[in-house]
């Protein structure tokens, strides 16, 4: 009971958040890495309000400028100015990042509870399903697809909705399997549990017992994935839009700034290195946060 | 063994049979008619139109034109390119060699830095050279590859002009030097795809190997007075990889994706470039043949991986 633990270490309650937070702090990359993003986050979503030069203003007197103080980043081929121009492509980027996330854990977590707690052929047929998934050529078919459904899509949602609907669904498409596998394998050994099996002998139904008590243990390493998957759908999107096949030319994402900018390296290197430099400092900050959530929300590692 | 190869070829085949139920399906559901071009020349009467629609088999059941298509992609027989009106197949066939000499030296590359950095790493977890291998993986591995082969370029092309940027096919030396020049225009194209899988693949030997370091037999290897370099080499070594080569045959689809960019950055004449073009064109047999030559080669080098898996731990060839 309470009273025989030593008071000093009892005198405050640590919610698993809190445990979790605790961990995650020790990760001093992962810390520092939250903060860059954070940084970055609140440039992306608050610069466009400080910074007030408009991303399309063309402007022959000044192109392909290095960074000066009229243009921090410097300028593009017709004069623009690439600090306006990667903020407002920043947050397409890390968007696109977010939701197709968002739809891969959806999907993954579906196609994961199903399989884990239903046992024989849909478990086979599902599991089979993610195999290929697994093994599909990704890039080719993203560019395939893209080819494909561009137009009927760009008809429905407008040229830029379009566009990311369609990036976003067709990333998301190949982001879950490793989601499904991990929630599957959780499924599997949480369902055998004593806590599952009590609220089974009380009367649960499958869903409640899907929902209440396997779903909230197997968040662990599904909110782990879904923070690398954050990273991959950004690389995916720019590796896209740096072969000039995601969004269009007047939609400076990151990506196809790069795009853009690679047939004035000689000339004009800071074009390139701001958006490429943003990419990996995106990405790799989010696979450093990741490695701290990995440490944090491992119950089984003692840190 | 033998039966082991047969089991693993039939296991082939359904993947191969779901990739392409995948890939007619996408082009099934893709709106737009291939014969839209037809359609609208007015040259072309409409009496004349329907007839090639039936003779090609277009207003079939579903299940018969997959059939039809499944046949014909299976016999290499994959139409004309729209563009330049040669074979597709020709065409694709040109540029494999090239691909495939591009992803088989890169992933050489990998290994030759993941195996050693990954197994040093594990061996002394948490030492100041595993912290700092681990850090640059992960650099490395956050690092995209159109951006590593952009800051190549402008390090080794543009400020040193070392190294050339753009791959030619047909260089203008002879015998030795041809070779050479091949070789220094691979250079760039090589690390770059190199570098990011090595980077990965450091991260899955460290784990492997930290796993495997720790068991007994390994204590006992130890215990026997064997040589540190034997023990690592023969018993640990051993055993972690088969893990890894799960995850590489794992990583194949990411590698054939890398290549793509690559390809397209230094204007290697490979397919993946090829694609690039194609569907800049709307060239759709091309993209259609390409596709599917990466689906084969995803499926093959799976195969490849589980015989390998095989061949490394016989438990799993004879169970």
């Amino acid at each position: 009971m309470a009273s025989s633990i030593p008071a000093s270490r009892t005198d405050r309650p640590v919610s698993p958040w809190g445990e979790a937070w605790r961990r995650f702090r020790r990760h001093r990359m992962a810390v520092f890495s939250l903060g860059v993003l954070a940084a970055l986050v609140a440039a992306v979503v608050l610069g466009p309000f400080a910074w007030h030069v408009p991303i399309d203003a063309i402007d022959f007197s000044a192109t392909t400028q290095g960074p000066s103080a009229a243009h921090p980043f410097g300028t593009d081929d017709l004069g623009q100015d690439l600090l306006a121009r990667m903020l407002y492509g920043g947050r397409i980027s890390l968007a696109v990042g977010i939701a197709a996330m968002g739809m891969a854990v959806l999907v993954g977590v579906t196609i994961g509870a199903l399989a884990g707690i239903s046992r024989g052929p849909v478990d086979a047929a599902l599991m089979w399903v993610t195999d290929l998934f697994l093994s599909l050529p990704q890039l080719p078919l993203l560019l395939l697809l893209i080819y494909l459904f561009r137009e009927p899509l760009k008809a429905v949602f407008g040229p830029e909705g379009g566009v990311f609907v369609m990036i976003v669904l067709v990333i998301g498409c190949f982001g879950w399997m490793q989601v499904a596998r991990l929630v599957r394998a959780q499924f599997f050994s949480l369902r055998e549990k004593e806590f599952v099996e009590a609220a089974r002998a009380l009367g649960a139904t499958t869903t409640r017992v899907v929902w209440r008590h396997i779903l909230p243990n197997a968040l662990g390493p599904v909110i782990v994935a879904g923070t690398i998957n954050v990273a991959a759908a950004i690389i995916a999107e720019s590796t896209l839009s740096f072969l000039g096949l995601g969004f269009p030319p007047d939609i400076p994402t990151w990506g196809r700034l790069l795009f853009d900018s690679k047939d004035h390296l000689d000339i004009a290197a800071h074009w390139a290195l701001f958006p490429g430099g943003a990419i990996f400092l995106t990405v790799m900050a989010i696979n450093f946060v990741g490695d701290g959530l990995r440490d944090a929300l491992d119950p089984r590692r003692i840190l | 063994m033998g039966a082991f190869v047969l089991r693993r070829l039939a296991l082939a085949v359904p993947s191969l049979l779901g990739i392409s139920i995948v890939l007619f399906t996408v082009l099934a559901l893709a709106p737009g008619d291939p014969f839209a071009e037809l359609a609208t020349n007015s040259n072309v009467p409409p009496e004349v139109r329907v007839h090639l629609r039936a003779s090609l088999g277009l207003d079939d059941p579903v299940a018969l034109r997959y059939v039809h298509w499944l046949v014909a992609m299976l016999r290499g027989d994959w139409g004309f390119s729209f563009i330049s009106r040669i074979d597709v197949a020709t065409l694709i066939w040109q540029r494999v060699p090239v691909t495939l000499a591009l992803i088989g030296s890169s992933q050489l590359l990998a290994l030759a830095i993941a195996l050693p950095v990954g197994t040093l790493s594990a061996v002394r977890p948490y030492s100041w050279f595993d912290r700092i291998a681990s850090t640059i993986a992960l650099a490395g591995f956050s690092l995209p590859t159109f951006f590593t082969g952009i800051l190549l370029i402008l390090v080794f092309s543009i400020k040193l002009d070392w190294l050339p940027f753009v791959y030619r096919s047909d260089v203008e030396a002879t015998g030795w030097h041809a070779v050479a020049e091949h070789v220094r225009q691979s250079i760039m194209p090589v690390v770059v795809l190199g570098l990011f899988q090595g980077a990965g693949w450091t991260r899955y030997v460290r784990s492997a190997v930290l796993d495997v370091v720790r068991l007994d037999h390994v204590t006992t290897a130890r215990s026997k007075g064997l040589a540190e370099r034997v023990v690592v080499t023969r018993h640990v070594l051993r055993n972690a990889l088969i893990p890894v080569v799960t995850l590489v045959a794992l990583q194949m689809p990411t590698v054939f994706g890398g290549a793509i960019v690559t390809e397209q950055i230094f204007r290697i004449p490979g397919i993946g470039s090829l694609l690039i073009d194609a569907i800049l064109r709307n060239d759709t047999p091309v993209i259609m043949g390409i596709t599917f030559v990466f689906s084969v080669l995803v499926i093959l080098f799976n195969l490849v991986a589980d015989l390998l898996y095989g061949l490394l731990d016989p438990r799993i060839a004879y169970r």
